[in-house]
């Protein structure tokens, strides 16, 4: 059990906790859609600090976890040919394809590189012409313009031997996926934070109003998340399902609009499997035909790998909020960050990994709650959704 | 990695065409591609992504942030040498019996 005198505020985390357990009469299931918040969560004790009424449901919000199995596959193909550079992130090193990672063909002798930036990436390309350099490009909407960008400067610069391998994903078809599902428990979603600086807020409100759920853009730190809980709980109690934003210092309505513009000229939206999950409609982006001279998949041919999943692995239910890591099997057993069966495991944003770094072991564990009945439905009387954008009680 | 991490505008300037910027983390200091927000001055706060500056920010909140992420460790994990860190993580599971409960204090 956590304290909360560890918060960077511990007054005003003890007047947000009151005022939530003033507001809560009855249980209620909310998600956080991103894996930066279930780290959060988990890191300071959020679930346990709040009454017991409120589970957290964490979600999908994990580019690392989400990305195919195929993928990883196909990039791990990629990374072995002789002439190639292949580029990361950090987070993909030791993430699971079949049978191996990024981190082994290093050692076998794949010029594997870590970038910081895919700008770095594309200097690379442009000091080694004679080589193949390729950026691995998964992320969700705050990764995808930076990707977006970097094609566009290869496409402009004329740099060639520059080449992207996509698996970018988009957060608001996995909403409408997790809220169509039949085994559904979630009442409210804490939406993340940062693809909403990006996608501004616009893409929330028909959402809400079909689902009839509450959605509070959130961001990640401890305060930034109980305030989401509350004005979250605060519409569940009264009815409503609007889309708010309690993460003002950073996301406005609109976004950013130069991002958005470079998404669209480079990227096309195009169904996308998601890593335990399975195919989700319109849920991702793929170069346009403008760019497809630099699409990776295309120029070294791997469009045709297909792999499956383990099935011991549960992490599509941990994904979509139906199970929580510690009760999966293969938890802590078969599964652990040495040797990890899903990328949830070794993602440094993966709910998996999250549980066993702290420590989260057994399904009892306090704040681990049964599932509850699915609740009461949020509302009778369906109002309009509305963008709601008073000030937060965070400066 | 979905981290983004507030900075301060150091310097900024054109770059092959392309608008770019110093920005210090507190105390870790990057190149970052300015195009999305390409009004950002010099002393002024952004939340950057990979390299990016997607949104500008107060320079109270970031500090906060900041403050936050140095003490968590944060900044460490996303500035610090990826491999280093995954073969730390390697060696560390290794050495350890598994035993997730004795993972870590
Ligand atoms: S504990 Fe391991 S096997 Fe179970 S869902 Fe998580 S990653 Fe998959």
């Amino acid at each position: 059990m956590k304290y909360i005198d560890e918060f960077q505020n511990p007054d005003l985390a003890r007047r947000l906790l009151d005022d939530i357990r003033a507001t809560v009469t009855r249980p209620w299931a909310l998600m956080e859609v991103c894996g930066g918040q279930t780290h959060s969560i988990i890191r300071h004790g959020i679930d346990q600090l709040l009454p017991p009424e409120i589970e957290l449901i964490h979600g999908p919000g994990c580019p690392v976890c989400v990305t195919p199995l195929e993928m990883i596959d196909k990039a791990l193909e990629i990374a072995s040919r002789p002439g190639v550079v292949f580029c990361s992130f950090g987070d993909m090193l030791r993430v699971p394809g079949t049978g191996r990672d990024l981190f082994q063909v290093r050692g076998q002798g794949g010029d594997v590189r870590v970038v910081y930036s895919p700008l770095d990436a594309l200097r690379i390309a442009e000091q080694n012409p004679d080589r193949e350099v390729v950026f691995f490009g998964i992320g969700f909407e705050t990764t995808a313009p930076p990707n977006a960008m970097t094609v566009h400067q290869a496409r402009k610069r004329n740099i060639r031997n520059f080449s992207l391998l996509v698996s970018h994903v988009r957060v608001p078809p996995a909403i409408d996926a997790i809220m169509r599902s039949p085994d559904c428990r979630v009442q409210g979603f804490l939406a993340a934070g940062h693809v909403c600086s990006v996608m501004g807020t616009a893409e929330y409100p028909e959402l809400a109003q079909r689902h009839q759920v509450p959605i509070v853009v959130t961001g990640f730190e401890p305060l930034d998340i109980l305030e989401g809980v509350r004005r979250t709980v605060l519409q569940l109690e009264r009815g409503e399902h609007t889309v708010e934003n309690a993460y003002q210092r950073a996301v406005t309505a609109e976004g950013n609009p130069a991002a958005q513009a470079m998404l669209s000229d480079v990227f096309e939206i195009t169904d996308r499997a998601w890593r335990g999950i399975g195919v989700i409609p319109d849920s991702g982006w793929r170069l346009s035909d403008r760019y497809r001279e630099h699409d990776a998949e295309h120029r070294f041919s791997v469009e045709g790998i297909d792999t499956r999943e383990p099935a011991e692995c549960r992490s599509g239910e941990v994904l979509q909020g139906l199970l929580k890591p510690n009760e999966c099997e293969a938890f802590g057993t078969t599964c652990t960050p040495r040797s990890p069966l899903g990328a949830t495991m070794v993602s440094s944003e993966g709910a998996c990994a999250a549980y066993y770094l702290y420590r989260r072991l057994d399904a009892g564990t306090p704040g681990q709650r049964p599932p509850t009945a699915a609740g009461v439905a949020a509302s009778e009387t369906p109002s309009p959704a509305t963008v709601s954008l008073e000030g937060s009680s965070l400066a | 990695m979905c981290l983004a991490v507030p900075g301060r505008v150091l310097d900024v300037e054109d770059r092959d065409g392309t608008r770019m910027a110093t920005v210090d983390f507190g105390g870790v200091v990057k190149e970052v591609c300015l195009e999305y927000l390409p009004d950002l001055k010099p002393g002024e706060y952004a939340i950057v992504h990979v390299g990016f500056a997607l949104q500008k920010l107060d320079e109270d909140s970031a500090k906060r942030t900041l403050e936050l992420f140095e003490t968590l460790g944060l900044l460490q994990e996303e500035f610090g040498d990826p491999w280093e860190a995954a073969e730390a993580a390697v060696s560390e599971w290794q050495t350890q019996d598994d035993v997730p409960g004795e993972v870590r204090p």
